[in-house]
C-alpha cells in the first residue's frame, strides 16, 4: 500500500512539472493559436540559465535573473518572428516554431555538450517524510508551485484587466482589435508568461531525483505535449489535470515495471504517448478542450 | 501581377525542358562511372530522403496535415523488408527468405497498412491535434523496435540482405557486371536502382499533386468545411493522403536500409522527423521538385560538411573540440532556413527559382525591346 501511495505522490509531483510546461503552452495557444514546439527548448534554456549563474551569484539571485531573461526571450520570439505571421494557418506557425527550436537547441547543445550542469537548489537532496511515503523536497515544492501558479492564473484571468484583454483576444481577435486591444502586446505577454513558467519548470526538472541540466531535459519536456493534448489545447484546467495524469501514469508504469515486463523495458517513457492516443481516440479534443463545431 | 509570357513561346519551352531532362538523365546514368564511393553514398542518402520528402510534401504541403510519423513508417518498412528478405538459415533473427524484390514491394505496402492503421486517428482529429498525435508514433515505434529484437536486431540493429533484381544481386561481388570498362559494385548498382525509384516517385507524386485528387486535398487544406460543401469526402481524402504518404515513406525506408546496409532503431528518431519537415519546408511546401531540392540540401549537407571538415572553418570532426560538428551546423542552418522560409518565402527554394526565372525573363524582354527599338530607329 505504501508503495502505491509513494508512487502516486511521486507521480503527482512529476506531473506538476509537466503541468507547469503545459500551462504555458495553453496560454500561448489561447492567445495566438500557435502550438509552440520551441517550448521543450525553452525549458532547457531556463534550466541552463539558472545552472550557469548560480555558481557565481547563488541560487536565489540566479533564479531572479533567469526567470525574467527567459520570459523576455520567449516574448521576443513572438514579437520578432511569430507576430509577423499572425493569422497564418496553425500548421505553418507550428513549423515556424520548429525552426526556431532547431536554432536555439543547437546553440544550447553547442554550449552544454555532454556536460552535466548542476543546480544547487537550497533544498538540495532533502526528502519530505509524509508518514505513509516520502518525496523529494524538490518535487514537493514543484507541486506547491503549480497550485500557486494555478490560483494566480485564475485570479489574473478573472480579476485583472490583462486577463480580461487576453480572454477577449482569444475569443475574437478582430472585435478585440476594434476595442483597442493590441493583439501583439497580448500575445507577447502570454509568451513571456509561458517562458517564465518554462524556466521555473526547467529549474525543477533539473533537480533531484533527476541529475542536473543535460540536453535530455528538452526531450523529457516533450512529455508536456501529451499533457496538453489530454487536457485539451485551450483549457488551463485541462493542462493541470493532463500534467498530473501523465506524471501519475508514468510513475505507476515505472513502479510496476516488473509486472509490466511483457510491454518491454523502458515502457514508462512511452506511457504518456500511449495515454494521449487513447484519450484522443475517445475524445478528439481532449478532456476539457472546446470542441470544434462545424455542421455541413 | 500576371503577365502572359510572350518572349519564350510554348514549343521553345518544351524543347528546352526536353533537352534539360535528357541532359540530367545522361548525367545520372554516367555519374557512377566517374564518381567515387563518397559521392555515390551521398547521392544514395539524398535519393532515399527525396522519396520520403515527396510523400511528406503531399501530406504537409498539399493536404495541410502536420505529421511527425515519417520515421515510424520508414522504420516499419525497413524492418519488414529485412525480416521478409533475410534467409532464415543464415540469420540469428527472424527471416522468411522471400525474394528481395517481393519483400521490398510488401514492405512498401506494410508502410501503407501502418498509415491505414493510423488513419482512424487521422480522420477523427483535425488540424494541430493530429500533428501532436503523430509525435507519439515516433516514440512508440522506437520502443517497439528496441524491444522486438527478433525482428529489429535490437540496439545494434541487423544487417540488411542485398536487393536482387532479375537474378542480379545489388552487392559487391568478385565478378561484377561491367559497363564501359567500369565494374559495377554495390554503390553503383544501388545508384541506378535509386534513380529508377526517384523517377517513379516523382511521376507518382506529381500525378497526385496535379490532379483531381491533389485539388481535393488542397481544398481540405484550405478549408475542410468548404471542401465538404463541394463534394469532397474530407475523411477519405485525409485517409488517402495518409496512406499515399506512408507508402512513399515505406519506399524511402527500404532504400535507406539498402543504402546504409543495417537498420538500427536509434536512427528513426524525432530528429529524423524534423529533418523531413525541414526538407519539405525549405524546398517549398506542396512541390515535388522542392521536396527533392530540400532533400538534397538537408540530407546531403551534413555528409559534405563532415567530409570536407578539415577544409572548412568552424566545422570539426565528430569527437573533436573547439568547433562545431557537422550535424550541429546542419541543424543551425536547417532551423534558420525554416524560419526564413516561413517569414519571407513560404514557397521555399522553388519560390526562389520562380522569382529568379521571372526576373531573368523580364530582363530578357527588356533587352529585346531595346534592341528592336534600336534596329527600327
Amino acid at each position: 500500500m505504501s508503495h502505491l501511495t509513494s508512487l502516486l505522490l511521486n507521480g503527482l509531483s512529476t506531473g506538476a512539472v509537466y503541468a507547469l510546461i503545459a500551462l504555458g503552452l495553453v496560454l500561448i495557444y489561447k492567445c495566438s493559436q500557435v502550438v509552440s514546439f520551441t517550448h521543450g527548448t525553452l525549458v532547457l534554456l531556463g534550466a541552463y540559465l539558472v545552472g550557469t549563474m548560480d555558481d557565481a551569484s547563488g541560487f536565489i539571485v540566479a533564479l531572479l535573473i533567469a526567470v525574467p531573461v527567459a520570459a523576455g526571450f520567449a516574448g521576443s520570439i513572438n514579437l520578432t518572428l511569430l507576430s509577423r505571421r499572425a493569422g497564418a494557418p496553425p500548421v505553418s506557425l507550428a513549423i515556424l516554431t520548429i525552426g526556431i527550436d532547431l536554432v536555439v537547441l543547437s546553440v544550447l547543445t553547442q554550449q552544454l555538450g555532454s556536460n552535466v550542469l548542476n543546480i544547487s537548489h537550497p533544498w538540495g537532496e532533502t526528502r519530505w517524510d509524509l508518514g505513509v511515503a516520502s518525496m523529494s523536497a524538490n518535487r514537493g515544492i514543484a507541486l506547491l508551485m503549480v497550485a500557486a501558479v494555478a490560483v494566480s492564473l485564475y485570479l489574473i484571468f478573472t480579476r485583472s484587466p490583462w486577463g480580461l484583454a487576453m480572454r477577449a483576444v482569444s475569443e475574437d481577435t478582430e472585435a478585440a482589435a476594434l476595442m483597442g486591444l493590441s493583439r501583439t502586446t497580448i500575445t507577447t505577454l502570454s509568451w513571456a508568461t509561458a517562458g517564465a513558467l518554462a524556466c521555473i519548470a526547467g529549474m525543477f526538472m533539473a533537480g533531484p531525483p533527476t541529475p542536473g541540466v543535460t540536453t535530455t531535459v528538452a526531450v523529457v519536456a516533450l512529455r508536456a505535449f501529451p499533457a496538453l493534448i489530454i487536457g485539451g489545447l485551450d483549457s488551463l484546467r485541462g493542462a493541470i489535470v493532463g500534467g498530473l495524469l501523465i506524471g501519475v501514469a508514468e510513475s505507476l508504469a515505472a513502479g510496476y515495471q516488473h509486472e509490466l515486463q511483457f510491454m518491454g523495458s523502458g515502457f514508462a517513457e512511452i506511457v504518456p504517448f500511449l495515454l494521449m492516443l487513447g484519450v484522443l481516440v475517445a475524445r478528439p479534443s481532449g478532456l476539457f478542450g472546446s470542441r470544434e463545431m462545424t455542421r455541413v | 501581377m500576371t503577365t502572359i509570357d510572350q518572349t519564350t513561346s510554348r514549343p521553345t519551352q518544351a524543347v528546352i525542358r526536353g533537352v534539360a531532362l535528357a541532359l540530367i538523365g545522361v548525367a545520372v546514368c554516367v555519374a557512377p562511372l566517374y564518381l567515387d564511393t563518397f559521392w555515390l553514398r551521398t547521392g544514395l542518402t539524398v535519393a532515399s530522403a527525396a522519396v520520403g520528402a515527396i510523400g511528406l510534401t503531399i501530406l504537409v504541403g498539399t493536404t495541410g496535415q502536420l505529421s511527425f510519423a515519417h520515421p515510424f513508417l520508414m522504420a516499419g518498412a525497413a524492418v519488414t523488408y529485412v525480416t521478409l528478405a533475410d534467409n532464415p538459415v543464415n540469420t540469428a533473427h527472424l527471416g522468411l527468405g522471400l525474394p528481395p524484390a517481393a519483400a521490398a514491394v510488401l514492405a512498401i505496402f506494410a508502410a501503407g497498412a501502418l498509415g491505414l492503421a493510423a488513419s482512424p486517428l487521422a480522420s477523427r482529429l483535425s488540424g494541430i491535434y493530429l500533428g501532436i498525435a503523430t509525435l507519439s508514433l515516433v516514440f512508440i515505434g522506437q520502443h517497439i523496435l528496441e524491444n522486438w529484437t527478433a525482428a529489429s536486431g535490437g540496439f545494434f540493429g541487423r544487417p540488411v540482405p542485398p536487393m536482387s533484381l532479375f537474378g542480379l544481386s545489388l552487392a559487391d561481388s568478385p565478378t561484377p557486371p561491367v559497363l564501359l570498362g567500369v565494374p559495377l559494385q554495390r554503390e553503383e548498382l544501388l545508384w541506378y536502382l535509386s534513380a529508377a525509384v526517384i523517377v517513379v516517385a516523382w511521376i507518382a507524386g506529381r500525378n497526385v499533386v496535379h490532379s483531381r485528387v491533389g485539388r481535393s486535398l488542397a481544398a481540405v487544406r484550405d478549408s475542410e468545411v468548404l471542401a465538404a460543401t463541394n463534394g469532397v469526402n474530407v475523411r477519405s481524402a485525409k485517409r488517402g493522403a495518409y496512406i499515399a504518404s506512408s507508402m512513399f515513406a515505406g519506399a524511402a525506408g527500404v532504400l535507406f536500409a539498402l543504402t546504409t546496409g543495417s537498420v538500427a532503431p536509434e536512427t528513426f528518431n524525432l530528429g529524423l522527423a524534423i529533418s523531413f519537415l525541414a526538407m519539405v519546408v525549405v524546398g517549398g511546401l506542396g512541390s515535388v521538385a522542392g521536396a527533392c531540392m530540400g532533400a538534397a540540401f538537408i540530407a546531403g549537407l551534413p555528409l559534405l560538411l563532415q567530409e570536407f571538415s578539415d577544409q572548412l572553418p568552424l566545422i570539426v570532426q565528430t569527437g573533436e573540440a573547439g568547433g562545431m560538428q557537422a550535424s550541429t551546423a546542419t541543424s543551425y542552418l536547417a532551423g534558420a532556413l525554416i524560419v526564413l522560409c516561413m517569414l519571407f518565402e513560404p514557397r521555399g527554394l522553388v519560390g526562389l527559382a520562380t522569382r529568379g526565372r521571372s526576373l531573368a525573363t523580364r530582363a530578357l524582354r527588356r533587352t529585346r525591346i531595346l534592341t528592336s527599338r534600336a534596329t527600327h530607329n
